[in-house]
């Protein structure tokens, strides 16, 4: 492997992590919202389940993201010309939602008269914000970026709120936020021992699955023309998609697992599976989008930094995971472990 | 106004923004680290109190902190992405680094904060230390790559080409013990005196419960004590940066002292305004030698002026008066915590409280701090223009040049300013639904409950 593969690698690594975090924090926000919003009694038990995944992680999902941009810029410092005059306004617009959506959050946990208004602002944020960062991906497969004659990126904005593939993007982002956030909260409720929550997430996680899977087929659908250059790398990856169709079988077939006591559904291994089927497309995805960051302008290999810092950087990142990782151990079994905190009211 | 103003300006204000709230998720949880303690040596409940309502403050605080610090973190490559490539190249190890430590602390708070109940009190006080020293590092790593930037080592460029990295030589670059002992100190400081700010403003107000008049008052002393120490390190502290300057950027000083000829026996100007005409200081206490004293322990030192360096590559003159007020603020500062730390211990035996003009005065040490950390970041960054890395990289040519800039300002600063509105209702909404009175009768009757004020 090159150091630039194994550069992107690691990015790859992070931006797996995020996309599970991320899916998980901001859907949690999206039901927050939907169910804090009714009264029923088993809707209040749902919200409020989703906030209490979400007031110790969001913190730590956050921090995930600013590691993928810095780890982007230590790695590949090279692309940032070309991925700031490309990327500005929308990056600028996550970020104003972003800080909206933390801040009204944090906010609504201190001031519960104002509770309803600030959790809409922060659901409706959380669901616009995966929308803006799934675009960004439909912006790298080529067709929407146009290139001055001096060299410097600009994007098409006509042409991108126009294209069918953005919105088939925005309806992968969605569907697949959705449903592993149900799946991941009706998991959480099981462990809190709340069964009405529990058929909550998983009714919801059943209704998800298959749409996620559509609106995926549904992306490879739209692409642009500029972009068929993708579809045929996809097929040389078959395989690894074919597993990644599998896992998600497999995962989908575990919510109807019948297991004693009465309930439906093995929602810890279908976490896990869906989790792998996540890995196993996004490394196929990558695989097929290399060697370019943006296609055709920017590649890897111009973009990278050198061999010192690499190094350096490596040696950062082996040594911080091994301090952090007893401390994430600690949270887990704190926070999504223990039931003294999973059932209090 | 041309787009690498507009980026400058952007950027500064968010920065400006996030220092806000950084600098007091570096200073409160110094403070609670040293309220558990008392609490645990003292067995005094108030203590306890102490540290869970400040807690509280710092839970809303970083609700605002981290997003703010996610926009300058991004936008330090966006905005910037010239600087971007060669900090990439050079100095991105402080940054990667940071990252960690904001895991460190963040993973430490929710610990500290929602499972405080179920830890036993040692575990709270190490996990607190942890926030501490996890918001402490994030604050050292990212001054590290600010001293970079002034004091640029690690690498040569070759036409154009960044060659021969040593990215341990950027990391410990000569200014940076200086400058990172000087930001944590001013952080720890400017907590302190906030501490000593709400504790004024609850001890001036009037019908006083004898009770939570007591619990005020030891927020109070807590906070004149480290306020008084962090201050005293921050002046001396502050005095070796300034040698520094005189060391590795001889410009920055000569704005900074506003002295225009290279001479020995260079006088310490204070106030007045920098005349570049007639190359004097109109309106300012001259005091002869000073200055060459201060860079460098003699009066034989010889001091660089302006005139050294081209016209075109001076740094803003105004840059003296923010130098000036700083340390100005510096004494102020230290001079009031010294005076009342001194007349309390020396009046031990018979106690008695503050005046209240005195209490006016202290209300005011919180915002003067933070006036500090401003005007020292807006000193330490505009006085090195043109530059953004000095002597390496024109601020021009570090800029991304983008028309939608201005657009983009106003987008943010709006979005600043109804942060900090709703942050201060929020604050005090909190603050007046959950008063002290009830904290400290709901801590007499229930000790283990720590709970209460978290969720
Ligand atoms: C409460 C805030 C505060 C106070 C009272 C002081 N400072 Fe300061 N100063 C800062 C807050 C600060 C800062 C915000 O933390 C800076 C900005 C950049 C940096 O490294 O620290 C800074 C920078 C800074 C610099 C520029 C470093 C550079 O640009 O490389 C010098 C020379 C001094 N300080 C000197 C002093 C002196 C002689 C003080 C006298 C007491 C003093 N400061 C008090
Ligand atoms: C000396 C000035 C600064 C100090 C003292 C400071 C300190 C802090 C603190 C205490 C936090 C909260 C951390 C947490 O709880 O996770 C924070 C957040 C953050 N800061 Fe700053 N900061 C400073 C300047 C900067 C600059 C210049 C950048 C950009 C490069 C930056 C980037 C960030 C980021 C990205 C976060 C959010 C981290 C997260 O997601 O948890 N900070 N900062
Ligand atoms: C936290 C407090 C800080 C404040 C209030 C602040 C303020 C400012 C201001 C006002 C400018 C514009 C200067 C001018 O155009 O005259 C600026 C520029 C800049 N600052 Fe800072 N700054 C802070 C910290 C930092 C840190 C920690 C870094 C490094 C990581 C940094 C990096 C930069 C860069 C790259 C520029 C743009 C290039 C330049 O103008 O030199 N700043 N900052």
């Amino acid at each position: 492997m090159s150091d630039a593969t194994i550069a992107i690698t690691v990015l790859w690594i992070f931006l797996f992590i995020y996309s599970l975090l991320g899916s998980v924090d901001f859907g949690a926000g999206f039901w927050a919202m939907i169910f804090g919003r009714r009264s029923a009694d088993g809707d209040t038990k749902a919200a409020g389940l989703a906030n209490r995944f979400l007031s110790p992680s969001w913190k730590i999902t956050n921090t995930f993201l600013v590691l993928f941009v810095v780890a982007l810029v230590g790695f590949f410092p090279r692309a940032t010309f070309s991925l700031a005059s490309l990327l500005l306004v929308p990056v600028c617009l996550v970020l104003i939602l972003l800080t909206l959506r933390s801040a009204f959050m944090v906010f609504s946990y201190s001031v519960h008269s104002y509770d309803r208004a600030l959790r809409i602002i922060s659901g409706i944020t959380g669901l616009l914000i995966p929308g803006l960062l799934v675009a960004v991906l439909a912006v790298t497969l080529g067709g929407i970026v146009t290139e001055a004659p001096d060299g410097t990126l600009a994007l098409n904005y006509g042409k991108l709120l126009t294209s069918p593939t953005l919105y088939a993007h925005l309806a992968f982002g969605y569907a697949t936020e959705l449903f592993f956030s149900a799946l991941f909260l009706a998991d959480y409720a099981r462990e809190a021992r709340d069964m009405t929550t529990y058929r909550t997430y998983r009714r919801l996680a059943v209704i998800f699955g298959p749409l996620s899977l559509i609106a995926a087929l549904g992306v490879t659908f739209t692409m642009l023309p500029e972009a068929s250059w993708i579809i045929a790398r996809f097929r040389e990856q078959w395989l690894w998609f074919l597993l990644s169709a599998a896992a998600f079988g497999i995962g989908y077939g575990c919510l109807f697992i019948k297991r004693r006591g009465g309930f439906i559904g093995s929602t810890r291994l279908a976490v896990i599976f869906v989790a792998v089927q996540y890995a196993l497309a996004s490394f196929a995805y990558g695989r097929a989008h290399l060697p370019y960051i943006i296609y055709p302008q920017l590649t890897l290999e111009a973009g990278f930094t050198n061999p010192a810092i690499f190094r350096s950087l490596l040696i950062g990142y082996i040594v911080s995971t091994i301090l952090l990782i007893p401390v994430f151990i600690l949270f887990w079994r704190l926070f999504l472990k223990d039931r003294r905190y999973l059932e209090q009211e | 106004m041309d787009p690498v103003t507009m980026a400058r300006a952007l950027f500064g204000t968010s920065m400006a923004f996030h220092i806000l709230f950084a600098t007091l998720g570096v200073g409160l949880p110094l403070m609670i680290v040293f309220a558990e303690i008392m609490y645990w040596r003292k067995k005094d409940r108030d203590y306890a109190v102490l540290a869970r309502r400040w807690t509280k403050a710092l839970g809303i605080l970083l609700g605002v902190a981290i997003p703010s610090g996610t926009i300058v973190g991004v936008m330090l490559a966006l905005l910037w992405p010239g600087f971007m490539e060669i900090v990439g190249q050079v100095i991105a190890v402080p940054f990667q680094v940071e990252i960690w430590a904001f895991f460190f602390e963040a993973l430490f708070m929710a610990i500290y904060l929602y499972a405080a109940d179920r830890l036993s009190s040692g575990m709270r006080i190490l996990s607190v230390f942890f926030v501490m020293v996890g918001a402490s590092a994030s604050a050292v790593l990212i001054t590290d790559a600010q001293a970079w930037m002034n004091t640029p080592t690690g690498f040569k460029l070759v036409d154009g080409q960044i060659t021969d990295v040593d990215p341990w030589a950027a990391v410990f670059n000569p200014s940076f013990f200086t400058s990172a002992q000087h930001v944590l100190t001013t952080g720890y400081m400017t907590g302190a005196f906030f501490i000593v700010t709400s504790a004024a403003v609850m001890l001036l107000k009037h019908r006083q419960d004898e009770r939570e008049a007591a619990y005020h008052r030891k927020g109070l002393m807590l906070g004149l004590v480290i306020g008084l120490v962090m201050s005293l390190i921050t002046a001396m502290n502050g005095h070796a940066t300034a040698q520094s300057l005189h060391k590795h950027n001889p410009e920055k000083l000569a704005a900074a002292e506003g002295l225009f000829q290279t001479t020995t026996h260079a006088p310490l100007v204070i106030g007045g305004i920098p005349d570049p005409e007639t190359q004097t200081i109109k309106y300012g206490i001259e005091i002869p030698g000073m200055l060459s004293f201060l860079a460098a322990n003699s009066f034989d030192t010889e001091v660089k002026g302006l005139n050294e360096i081209p016209r075109e590559d001076w740094p803003p003159l105004f840059v003296h008066t923010l130098f000036n007020l700083m340390v100005l603020i510096g004494f102020g500062l230290l001079g009031l915590s010294f005076a009342v730390v001194m007349w309390r211990a020396f009046t031990r035996k018979s106690p008695r409280p503050f005046p209240r003009w005195l209490m006016h005065l202290f209300v005011w040490t919180g915002p003067l701090s933070m006036l500090g950390i401003e005007i020292g970041w807006i000193f330490s960054c505009s006085a090195r223009q043109p530059w953004t890395i000095y002597r390496v990289q024109r601020t021009t040519d570090a800029a991304l040049k983008s028309d939608s800039m201005g657009t983009l300002f106003l987008l943010f600063v709006t979005i600043y300013v109804v942060l900090l509105i709703m942050t201060s209702l929020v604050m005090r909404h909190y603050f007046k639904r959950h008063p002290v009175s009830a904290d400290l009768i709901e801590h007499a009757e229930d000790a283990n409950d720590t709970k209460g004020a978290f969720s």
